[in-house]
C-alpha cells in the first residue's frame, strides 16, 4: 500500500504553534539542574546559596524532628483562607462595580484608593484592630488577593460585547440569570487572570504575616532559622514558598484551559 | 396604497406604531411620523434603501432603543423574538443551551432539540458557536427564536449569510414554522423576490415613513407567475431602481 499523497500550501505560521509536552517542566528542571550543576563544581559556594543536597538532608530533618508538614499545612490553611475570602470579595464587588454605576461610583473610586496604599503599610493597623492572631493574617492576605481579583475580573466584564446583553434583553431574562449565564462567564477570562495575580500576592503577603508572632507555618519556621542562623532551613523555606507559587499558578492556568474551551485563541 | 389594517376587521393589530419619530441628532432623523400596523398572524417584508431606517425601526419595536432621541406611540405584544443580522450566540455555551437559553418551558430541551432539527442542525447540539459555519450560526439563531413560541418574530436580514439553496430551504421552512404557530412577522430584507415569495405584505421604507404598501396575493408565489414578476417590477420602481439600471440581460426578465 502507498502512503497517501498530502502536499499541502502551509502558511508561516505567526501564532506560537502546537504544544510541547510536559513543556511546563522544562523551565523549573532547567533551573534546578543549574544550581546542583553549580554547587557540584564548586561555581556556588554553600556560603551564597545552600546546595540542593543539603538542602535535602535540612528538609528531612525539620520533617522528622520539627513538625514541617504541620507548618506546611497552617501556612496552606493562612493562604488558602485568605485568598478565598480575597477571590470572592473581588468578584462580588467586581460585579457591583461592572453592573451598576451606583455601585461603581461607591466601590470603584476606594479600590484605586487601596491599589496605592501598600497592604503590608496596613499590617501596623490590622494588628491595632485584630491583634497578632489568625484574623490579622486571613485579613491581610484576603485584601491583598483581592485587588488582582476585582480588577481583572472588573476589566473582564466591563469588556463583554454589549450586543450580548442586547440578547439577554430580547429574551426577557431577569438580572440573576443575565448574572450567571452571560456576565460571570463573560468574565471569566478576566476573573483567571487576576486569580493567577492574586495567588502570587497571596504568597508574598503569607511571607510577611507569617513573621508576626507565629508559632507555625513556613514563615515560622524561617524567622527561627534566621535567629539561628540556619541557612539550609532558610533555602527549605523559599524552596516550599517556590514550589507553592508554581502549583497554585499551574492549577490556575490548567482550570483555564479546562474552562475556557469555548475560546479560539493563539493559546490553542 | 393605503395601509391596510388588518385583515379582520375588529382583532386588534399585533404591532400598532403611530407618529413615530427617531433621530440621531441634527439633521439625522430617521424616522419621520411612520405609522404601522401589523395583523396577528400577518407577515409583513419590510424593505427600502440602505440607510432608511428598517434596523431602526425593528429595534424600536423590539425596545431596544431607550437611548434614541424620538418619540411616537408603539404597541407590541408581550412575547417577541429578535434574529439579529449576527447570530449572536453566546460564544461560552454550546448550540443546545444557546438555543433554549432564556427559555422557561419545562419542555425546552426536548423543543430545542426539535426546533435545531427543523433548521437542519441535528446532531450539533454539542458543537461550540465557533466550530459552526456563519450559515450554521444563522439558522441556529433561528432556532433559537422559534423555540419560544413568540406571538411576534423581528427579523434583520435573517438569511443574508445564506446560500441559494439554503435560503429556499429556509423559506420553505420559515412560512411552514409560521402558518403552524402564526406569529407576526416583521421582516428585514434587501431581496425583493424574497420579500414577495414570504410575505402576506410587503411595505417599503423611504424618507422616514412607510412609502409603499403592498398585499401580496399571488396563486403561486413563483417568479414564473407574470403577476409575480409585474409586482416585483412594481416594488422596484418604487426603490428607486429603474429601468435603465437593470442590465440588458435582465431586463427581459422583469
Ligand atoms: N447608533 C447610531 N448612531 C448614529 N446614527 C445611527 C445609529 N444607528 C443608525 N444610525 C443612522 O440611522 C440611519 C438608519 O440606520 P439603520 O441601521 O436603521 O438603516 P437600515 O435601513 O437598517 O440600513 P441597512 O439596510 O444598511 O441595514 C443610518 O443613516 C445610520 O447611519
Ligand atoms: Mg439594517
Amino acid at each position: 500500500m502507498t502512503a497517501a499523497v498530502d502536499t499541502r500550501v502551509v502558511r508561516r505560521r505567526l501564532g506560537p504553534g502546537r504544544r510541547i509536552r510536559l513543556a511546563f517542566w522544562v523551565g523549573p528542571v532547567l533551573l534546578l539542574a543549574v544550581w546542583a550543576l553549580g554547587s557540584a563544581f564548586g561555581v556556588i559556594s554553600p556560603a551564597i546559596l545552600t546546595a540542593p543536597w543539603d538542602v535535602l538532608t535540612a528538609f528531612r530533618d525539620q520533617w522528622v524532628e520539627h513538625d514541617l508538614l504541620g507548618n506546611v499545612l497552617a501556612s496552606l490553611a493562612r493562604a488558602g483562607l485568605g485568598l478565598a475570602f480575597g477571590a470572592l470579595a473581588g468578584t462580588v464587588l467586581a460585579v457591583v462595580s461592572g453592573l451598576s454605576r451606583w455601585g461603581e461610583s461607591l466601590i470603584d473610586g476606594p479600590i484605586q484608593i487601596k491599589r496605592s496604599v501598600p497592604t503590608l503599610a496596613l499590617i501596623p493597623l490590622f494588628i491595632a484592630w485584630f491583634g497578632i492572631g489568625q484574623e490579622m493574617k486571613v485579613v491581610t492576605i484576603a485584601l491583598i488577593s483581592m485587588i488582582p481579583i476585582y480588577v481583572n475580573t472588573h476589566n473582564g466584564l466591563r469588556g463583554i460585547d454589549g450586543r450580548y446583553a442586547e440578547l439577554a434583553e430580547t429574551l426577557a431574562i431577569g438580572r440573576g440569570e443575565f448574572v450567571r449565564h452571560v456576565v460571570l462567564p463573560g468574565a471569566l477570562p478576566g476573573f483567571l487572570l487576576g486569580l493567577r495575580f492574586a495567588v502570587t500576592s497571596s504568597l508574598l503577603g503569607l511571607v510577611v504575616v507569617e513573621q508576626y508572632n507565629a508559632t507555625s507555618g513556613v514563615g515560622h519556621m524561617m524567622t527561627l532559622a534566621e535567629q539561628y542562623g540556619q541557612t539550609d532551613v532558610l533555602v527549605v523555606g523559599l524552596v516550599i514558598y517556590g514550589v507553592f507559587g508554581f502549583l497554585a499558578d499551574a492549577t490556575v492556568r490548567l482550570t483555564e484551559r479546562k474552562v475556557l474551551t469555548w475560546r479560539r485563541t493563539l493559546d490553542g | 396604497m393605503a395601509a391596510d389594517t388588518g385583515r379582520l376587521t375588529g382583532t386588534p393589530p399585533a404591532v400598532r406604531v403611530r407618529d413615530l419619530y427617531r433621530d440621531f441628532g441634527p439633521g439625522r432623523t430617521v424616522l419621520r411620523g411612520l405609522d404601522l400596523d401589523v395583523a396577528p398572524g400577518e407577515f409583513v417584508a419590510l424593505i427600502g434603501r440602505s440607510g432608511t431606517g428598517k434596523s431602526t425601526l425593528l429595534r424600536a419595536l423590539a425596545g431596544l432603543d431607550r437611548d434614541v432621541a424620538g418619540h411616537g406611540e408603539v404597541t407590541v405584544p408581550d412575547s417577541v423574538s429578535v434574529v439579529f443580522q449576527d447570530s449572536r450566540l453566546l460564544p461560552w455555551k454550546r448550540i443546545l443551551p444557546n438555543v433554549v437559553f432564556g427559555s422557561r418551558a419545562p419542555d425546552a430541551v426536548v423543543r430545542g432539540e426539535r426546533a435545531l432539527a427543523e433548521v437542519g442542525l441535528a446532531g450539533r447540539e454539542r458543537a461550540w458557536p465557533h466550530e459552526l459555519s456563519g450559515g450554521e450560526q444563522q439558522r441556529a439563531s433561528l432556532a433559537r427564536s422559534l423555540v419560544r413560541q413568540p406571538e411576534l418574530l423581528l427579523a434583520d436580514e435573517p438569511f443574508g449569510a445564506l446560500d441559494a439553496l439554503t435560503r429556499i430551504r429556509m423559506h420553505a421552512l420559515l412560512r411552514r414554522l409560521c402558518e403552524t404557530h402564526r406569529p407576526a412577522v416583521l421582516l428585514v430584507t434587501h431581496d425583493v423576490d424574497e420579500a414577495i415569495v414570504l410575505a402576506d405584505r410587503v411595505i417599503l421604507l423611504d424618507d422616514g415613513v412607510v412609502h409603499t404598501d403592498v398585499r401580496v396575493e399571488l396563486p403561486h408565489r413563483s417568479p414564473a407567475d407574470p403577476a409575480f414578476a409585474e409586482l416585483r417590477a412594481y416594488l422596484l420602481d418604487r426603490l428607486g431602481v429603474h429601468d435603465e439600471d437593470v442590465p440588458a440581460g435582465r431586463r427581459a426578465a422583469a
